[in-house]
């Protein structure tokens, strides 16, 4: 039984470990200061900016995007929606099916819809689709914590004559401040993340988008096409994508373990 | 935060959020069985899901390979994760230290937000060549590696977080009540484990494998990336094939110009969905039972 | 002597349990109203029904009227936010709101639409001075209202419900989870507060309805068993029950 333990812990070592031995080599200024010149796929010079700029865009338009409908939908849930217990659980029940759909049927999905308005491959495409994914992720992550905010609360806020919105906005979002912050983290991790939700949508070129109806490359696919490449250096371009990715994922796991383990000072108990 | 003041207005908003999620599910299966139309109609459904014939120029859209391959190396994957996750949530749960789960759980968690390009590129690195040079050499089979054992491998750690958490919660949640009453009967503590808890857990550890099975089955790139993309029958599991998600990412491009194909994409999508979303209601249907009490 | 609140045939179930039956009952304004009775007797729920927080509560029904000032607040088309402005609430703990203790003061008068940084530091100052408060946190108004013990953090809601100008305190067991110094201190300013607001307590505790009530109801049950003035309750008690209760025998 040990040994399970120990394989769980070893695979994740080795995994962090085989992308930083083959990836932070490749890891110089050039890569992270310069898009690539000559084609991502053929051109030998260059870094990924592009992907990081463009993966940056992505994954902060989709966060904000998912954040801006998923907390009022997190807070409809527990204040205005109090009363209605069946019809809560039900839409937690609907978003934690949605929550298992894969990011794949997001994609084709999002692309069919591209088809039928007309729309090209573009970073507002893109943005969009991710965002519906990551939805259900961040909602539920508030709604646990929502949840379980004292009644009292609510009820000292609506005496002082505040209505559900500001009860809502006012109060409950500076008592779950934490957990909101843990929420954007886990949802930025998963859209920075996720390759197949934007294979469809937000294309992938050479340059950095200067409008979100331009495509607009991403560190997943970054690291998805230019593996592919028979060229070693389109290859260590691909690599190093894959370590400023993980890196970024790891910072992104301790920033949230560090927020959510820190004492929030307002928050009452 | 003055404008919080009219909530007339702000409601307006607030239910047309809920009211887009609450059609996402709809809008997700009815759109794709919209585009998957033209496909159903020059296709019967059974030549569709059983047929190995695919000929997109000839609008033959047989999707019984990919279908194959894709339950292959999701059964084959659970078949490597699941004793794992069990033999490491009881550890944690019943036999080790607290302080040991608090060490772990990180663990789980970093490894459950490592994104799924990174376990494919993880599979080219370490698993592809692995299996290359000495598992199959092994058994004196020659392969480049890429193959439906590469996918279940990186699958079967992907999904290891997934139906990890699920069974730490559901031991957790048994453990408080059941054992002293096993114990102070005079079991020994395995067969506490294997008498009393296992039984209890039973639907649960049901549950957590259907929702890993539910993982897998959805998962595209880190699958793709490693499994060889071969529309075949494969003969043994060190041979290539090709799951469905493959299928869908990695002709998105093409689609367009040949008739039907996009259809014939989107109805794989929609098997995908229909699939995932049945053994995440039968998942949650199982583990209703513990909730109540986790 | 003037009635401010007058609760007319209420009645009010949660799902199939009826939790009020056939209230009748006149509140005189400028007094201290006690609501006796044993735990589970609904005198909570009656309390919430006042301020229409019942409305938060899943599978209620309730009929009667609830008149404050001649208007019906059970069937009032005016909004809940100004009803329940009106009434200040005091309940079991303190729950202070997740700022700090300035805001604390300052939110109920900016929902209320006041904004002027003047005449909130004013108010905050003139509250805080109100509930003894003022001397020892007037140099942290700064710090969470988290930090305070709990006998400051109830008095801090009373500050709070306070600076919104209610006509009406309402208190849930309001010292039951303090001190006795804080427990004695709450319940003096009470006293003092009846001069200009109407109060309504509930308790459970005798010796302390003995000490502030002017007027007494005594629940049980869902039913209002006797009310009265203090003087006529403690002293002449007309039911059995009561006089039961006063003895010792309920609790």
């Amino acid at each position: 039984m040990q040994i399970s333990i120990a394989l769980i812990v070893l695979v994740l070592s080795l995994i962090v470990f085989s992308i930083f031995y083959r990836g932070l080599p490749s890891l110089t200024w050039e890569m992270v200061s310069q898009t690539p010149k000559g084609g991502y796929y053929f051109g030998k010079e260059g870094g990924v900016l592009n992907a990081i700029i463009g993966s940056l865009y992505l994954a902060f338009g989709a966060t904000i995007l998912a954040l801006v409908m998923g907390l009022p939908v997190a807070m409809l849930m527990n204040i205005h929606l109090r009363k209605f217990k069946k019809l809560v659980n039900g839409v937690r029940f609907l978003l934690d099916l949605l929550w298992g759909v894969p990011s794949i049927v997001y994609g084709a999905f999002g692309f069919s819809v591209m088809i039928f308005f007309g729309v090209k491959t573009s970073l507002l495409a893109g943005i969009i689709t991710v965002s519906l994914f990551i939805l259900p992720i961040m909602i539920r992550a508030i709604d646990e914590v929502v949840r379980n905010v004292p009644v009292g609360l609510l009820e000292a806020s609506m005496s002082l004559g505040s209505n559900k919105s500001q009860t809502a906005f006012m109060v409950y979002v500076r008592q779950c401040s934490s957990a909101i912050v843990t929420a954007i983290m886990i949802s930025f991790g998963r859209a920075i993340g996720d390759a197949a939700s934007v294979l469809f949508t937000t294309g992938y070129t050479d340059s950095i988008p200067t409008s979100v109806m331009q495509p607009s490359a991403t560190l997943p696919l970054s690291i998805f096409f230019q593996l592919s490449s028979p060229i070693q250096e389109v290859q260590n371009r691909a690599y190093a994508s894959a370590a400023i990715l993980t890196i970024i994922i790891l910072i992104i796991s301790v920033l949230s373990r560090v927020i959510s383990n820190k004492y929030n000072k307002n928050k009452i108990s | 935060m003055r404008f919080l003041k009219n909530e007339k207005v702000l409601n307006v908003f607030l239910y047309l959020f809920l009211g887009i999620i609450l059609a996402m599910p709809v809008l997700l299966i009815v759109g794709l069985l919209f585009k998957s139309e033209s496909v159903l109609h020059a296709n019967s459904l059974s030549d569709l899901l059983f047929s190995t014939e695919w000929k997109p120029f000839q609008g033959k859209f047989g999707f019984y390979s990919y279908i194959y391959s894709s339950v292959l190396v999701t059964m084959l994957a659970l078949l490597i994760s699941v004793p794992i996750c069990l033999f490491a949530a009881i550890y944690l749960t019943q036999y080790a230290k607290s302080v040991y789960l608090k060490v772990i759980q990180p663990v789980i968690d970093i490894l459950a937000g490592i994104p799924s390009i990174i376990f494919g590129v993880w599979g080219i690195l370490v698993i592809v060549p692995l299996i290359s040079h000495y598992v199959a050499p092994f058994f004196g089979i020659e392969t480049a590696g890429y193959s439906i054992l590469a996918g279940a491998v990186v699958l079967s750690v992907m999904i290891i977080p997934f139906i990890l958490n699920i069974l730490l919660e559901i031991f957790k949640s048994i453990s408080k009540e059941l054992p002293q009453a096993s114990i102070a009967l005079g079991a020994t503590k395995w067969q506490t484990i294997k008498y009393v808890i296992l039984r209890k857990a039973f639907p649960g550890i049901v549950s957590s494998v259907v929702f890993g099975m539910s993982r897998a089955f959805g998962e595209t790139i880190a699958v793709l990336m490693v499994v060889g993309n071969v529309a075949q029958i494969p003969k043994s599991i060190f041979e290539p094939g090709y799951p469905l998600p493959a299928l869908i990412a990695n002709n998105y491009g093409e689609m367009l110009s040949i008739p039907n194909y996009d259809s014939a994409l989107m109805f794989a999508s929609l098997i995908l969905l229909v699939i995932v979303l049945l053994f995440n209601l039968a998942a949650r249907m199982l583990i209703s039972r513990y909730e109540t009490k986790i | 002597m003037k009635s401010k609140i007058s609760i007319q045939n209420l009645n009010l179930s949660i799902g199939k349990n009826q939790i009020l039956k056939n209230i009748n009952l006149d509140i005189p304004e400028n007094q201290v109203t006690i609501i006796l009775g044993p735990s589970g007797c609904g005198k909570t729920t009656l309390l919430k029904c006042l301020n229409r927080l019942i409305d938060l509560e899943e599978n209620v029904t309730i009929t009667g009227s609830i008149f404050l000032d001649n208007e019906d607040i059970l069937h009032t088309k005016s909004d809940l936010p100004g009803i329940r402005k009106k009434m200040g609430l005091l309940s079991q703990r303190p729950y202070p709101l997740p700022m700090n203790i300035y805001d604390n003061i300052a939110y109920g008068l900016r929902i209320n639409g006041i904004h002027n940084k003047h005449i909130i530091r004013e108010s905050v100052e003139h509250n805080l001075k109100q509930v003894n408060l003022w001397d020892e946190v007037q140099h942290r108004l700064k710090e969470p209202a988290s930090r305070l013990s709990i006998g400051q953090q109830q008095r801090l809601c009373l500050a709070r419900g306070l600076a919104v100008k209610p006509e009406i305190i309402l208190a849930d067991e309001p010292t039951s989870a303090l001190d006795p110094l804080s427990s004695t201190a709450i319940e003096k300013k009470f006293v003092e507060l009846k001069e200009e607001y109407t109060l309504v307590m509930v308790t459970h505790i005798l010796r302390q309805a003995r000490r502030i009530a002017d007027y007494v109801v005594f629940m049980y049950l869902g039913e209002i068993v006797e009310h009265g003035t203090a003087d006529e309750f403690f002293n002449h008690p007309k039911q059995e029950k009561t006089k039961a209760y006063l003895e010792g025998i309920f609790n």
